[in-house]
């Protein structure tokens, strides 16, 4: 069968593998530079039997994401850095009542209202410790027009497998470029679908802390009727303020994401098999990193490029065994310095190097390769 | 007519109780009215959902046996938007307290009334923040003492039942937990009602609001509820200063021309499916 190949915006391939993905729900709140993904979402969707909702705010726009869930729905919301602090609350409830949805921030520069319509990667840490109090979250960084359409796919099952929020992070020159697509049918990729539990009613709880399977969450409305709240809760559902249950209730949100960390992880590798300098770089800093790397290969430097594709749980054991054979690594970032506190702490056999672009424009790959070079002299 | 008595038990979830309420509050009076209401409607337990905030009153649906959420402060309707939306053939209710619906959440409540959407709303208004010790809420009487008023609020109260009104909800009706009969009547009213339905009930918070306006007991509170609400056609016939320290009970506004959005959102998609 011929390939359906189409030029595509990087935010256009998210809404459109969000249909793939077998979305049906979508509420959001108006934001450069994710507008877009809403926009093209609210011609689709009533048209495939979805809906989509434009919120008074973003709190209510996830809180709707989250209430059309618990009855079934695939739900999703898209916003950009000052909408996605104001969903943290929200993003908090979804990780505490294990509620699964797909958040996309198209990042852009900050803080506050900061550059609306320029680039940055600024909300790494944003996306894993934004909200109060501990929990586990997944974060996916695509540094490309398809793979935003791939990733948001993926994105979706893994919201459902392991029913927890999903964040997708592109940033404003992903969501706004245009490129070339392979646009998959449903049949050729893997979908995972909202089920009822394989338990009758009598004998479902939402919850489950210890087996180290996921519960389904059952939709509501069919005769499973049961209890959510952000307070701590135990397997039932109900509050509980019992040692044992606030321990394990709080062990579970972090081991289920932590312990499937091989189901969760995605990684991409260019020339590192050989290579001396490592650079690590994610989402479109990653797009210069590899044109840099091949310049510096043409000029005698052995570089590599080590990309992580899901950045939340983030790769340690990847980084820390590359860390054992290549001493010198390079971090690539439109931000202070954020990933590169997580390099730190798991390649501690190698020097890690910063380079920190956070002019509103991308890192260019002249930039890394001097960067490259001045490392490969040192 | 043999008057047999009301089966609580066969919607409360008794493993989850004893409730939280302190002893003599209102709000366990409006629990059972609505439990009696939704039995009088007939709506199957599957099909209803309960939503609330935080707060006292937001407690609620972890002791009935319907599907429940107890979500954020002051965001219930925005889940419960979510749901309905998604499974109109849901009954959605959504339960919250005065600091709940009209402060923090006073945002998604004048958008739930303007969309006109499905939902029963319920507040409890207790004129004050009870389950973090007695603040000033924004119902709260002008003159009257909270922990955060010790001089006497100056701030002007909202009326929700007006400000529902002018949003756009198309049923408001106000009552209180003294009059409990009419309380579930009302209930009944606003729950077959299509489209925004708010009903503001008047409870009694005699710890956190009563202790501190010379009401310390659930007697005085609930005479102050009997003593003060006037029925909105004995209203009609009295002056301002006849009304003043006083509130309207009675359902302000009925109105069923208004279109409802899940329906409107439905019949928009339907056309577009047979283009």
């Amino acid at each position: 069968m011929a390939k359906n190949i189409k030029l595509m915006q990087g935010n256009e391939a998210i809404a459109e593998g969000a249909i793939i993905a077998g979305c049906n729900f979508f509420a959001g709140y108006p934001i450069t530079p994710s507008s877009e993904i809403a926009e093209l979402l609210s011609s689709k969707l009533p048209k495939t039997g979805g809906v989509f909702l434009q919120m008074e705010d973003e709190i209510s726009a996830l809180g709707a994401v989250l209430g059309a869930a618990l009855g079934g729905a695939k739900a999703i919301t898209a916003s950009s850095g000052p909408g996605i602090s104001l969903k943290q609350e929200h993003i908090g409830y979804a990780s505490m009542s294990e509620i699964p949805c797909v958040i996309v921030n198209v990042m852009r520069g900050g803080p506050s209202t900061g550059l609306p319509t320029l680039p940055a990667q600024s909300d790494i840490m944003q996306a894993k410790w934004g909200t109060h109090g501990d929990h586990a979250i997944i974060a996916i960084v695509p540094s490309s027009v398809n793979e935003s359409l791939y990733e948001t796919i993926r994105a979706f099952n893994l919201s459902i497998k392991y029913r927890t929020p999903v964040l997708i992070l592109t940033d404003e020159i992903i969501g706004h470029m245009r490129e070339k697509v392979v646009v998959p049918d449903k049949s050729d990729v893997d979908i995972i679908d909202v089920k009822l539990p394989d338990v009758p009613p009598e004998e479902y709880n939402p919850y489950n802390y210890t087996s180290g399977a996921v519960t389904p969450l059952a939709p509501m409305g069919e005769g499973y009727r049961y209890h959510v709240t952000g307070l701590i809760h135990g397997e039932t559902g109900f509050p509980s303020q019992k040692t044992e249950t606030i321990k394990n209730a709080q062990n579970w949100l972090i081991d289920k994401i932590y312990k499937n960390i091989e189901d969760i992880e995605k990684f991409d590798e260019f020339q590192t098999e050989d290579a001396d300098i490592l650079v690590v770089a994610y989402g479109s800093t990653s797009r210069s990193t590899r044109q840099a790397v091949m310049m510096a290969r043409t000029a005698g430097i052995k570089a590599g490029m080590f990309r992580p594709i899901t950045i939340w749980p983030f790769p340690e054991k990847q980084i820390s065994n590359l860390s054992k054979r290549i001493k010198k690594i390079l971090v690539p970032e439109m931000n202070m310095g954020q990933i590169i506190l997580e390099i730190q702490r798991n390649a501690c056999e190698s020097q890690v190097y910063g380079l920190n672009v956070v002019t509103g424009e991308p890192i260019t790959p002249d930039q890394i390769y001097a960067k490259i070079k001045e490392i490969a002299e040192s | 007519m043999i008057k047999t008595k009301f089966d609580y038990d066969k919607y409360l979830r008794k493993n989850t109780l004893p409730h939280i309420w302190c002893p003599g509050c209102g709000d366990g009076i409006i629990l059972k009215a609505l439990l009696r209401a939704i039995d009088k409607c007939e709506y199957p337990k599957d099909d209803v959902v309960v939503a609330s905030g935080i707060g006292c009153a937001s407690r609620l649906p972890g002791y009935v046996d319907f599907n429940t959420i107890h979500t954020t402060h002051g965001r219930a309707l925005t889940f419960a938007t979510g749901i309905k939306m998604f499974k109109p053939r849901l009954k959605v209710i959504a339960i919250s307290g005065d600091g709940d619906a009209l402060a923090i959440g006073g945002n998604h409540f004048i958008h739930a009334a303007r969309r006109n959407i499905d939902i029963t709303m319920i507040i409890f208004n207790n004129y004050t923040y009870g389950m973090t010790g007695g603040q000033y809420s924004p119902t709260q009487p002008l003159g009257t003492y909270s922990t955060t008023t010790s001089f006497g609020s100056i701030e002007q109260p909202f009326d929700a039942c007006n400000l529902a009104q002018a949003a756009g909800a198309t049923w408001v009706g106000r009552s209180t937990s003294y009059h409990a009969v009419q309380l579930e009547k009302f209930i009944v009213s606003a729950l077959k009602h299509t489209g925004f339905s708010v009903l503001e009930v008047i409870t009694n918070c005699h710890i956190s609001f009563g202790r501190r306006n010379k009401m310390k007991s659930p007697v005085e509170m609930v005479k102050y509820q009997k003593e003060k609400a006037i029925p909105i056609r004995s209203a009609e016939n009295m002056s301002d200063e006849e009304l003043a320290g006083r509130f309207k009970t009675g359902i302000f506004l009925e109105n069923t021309d208004k279109p409802e959005f899940s329906s409107e959102y439905r019949k928009m998609a339907e056309t577009l499916k047979t283009k």
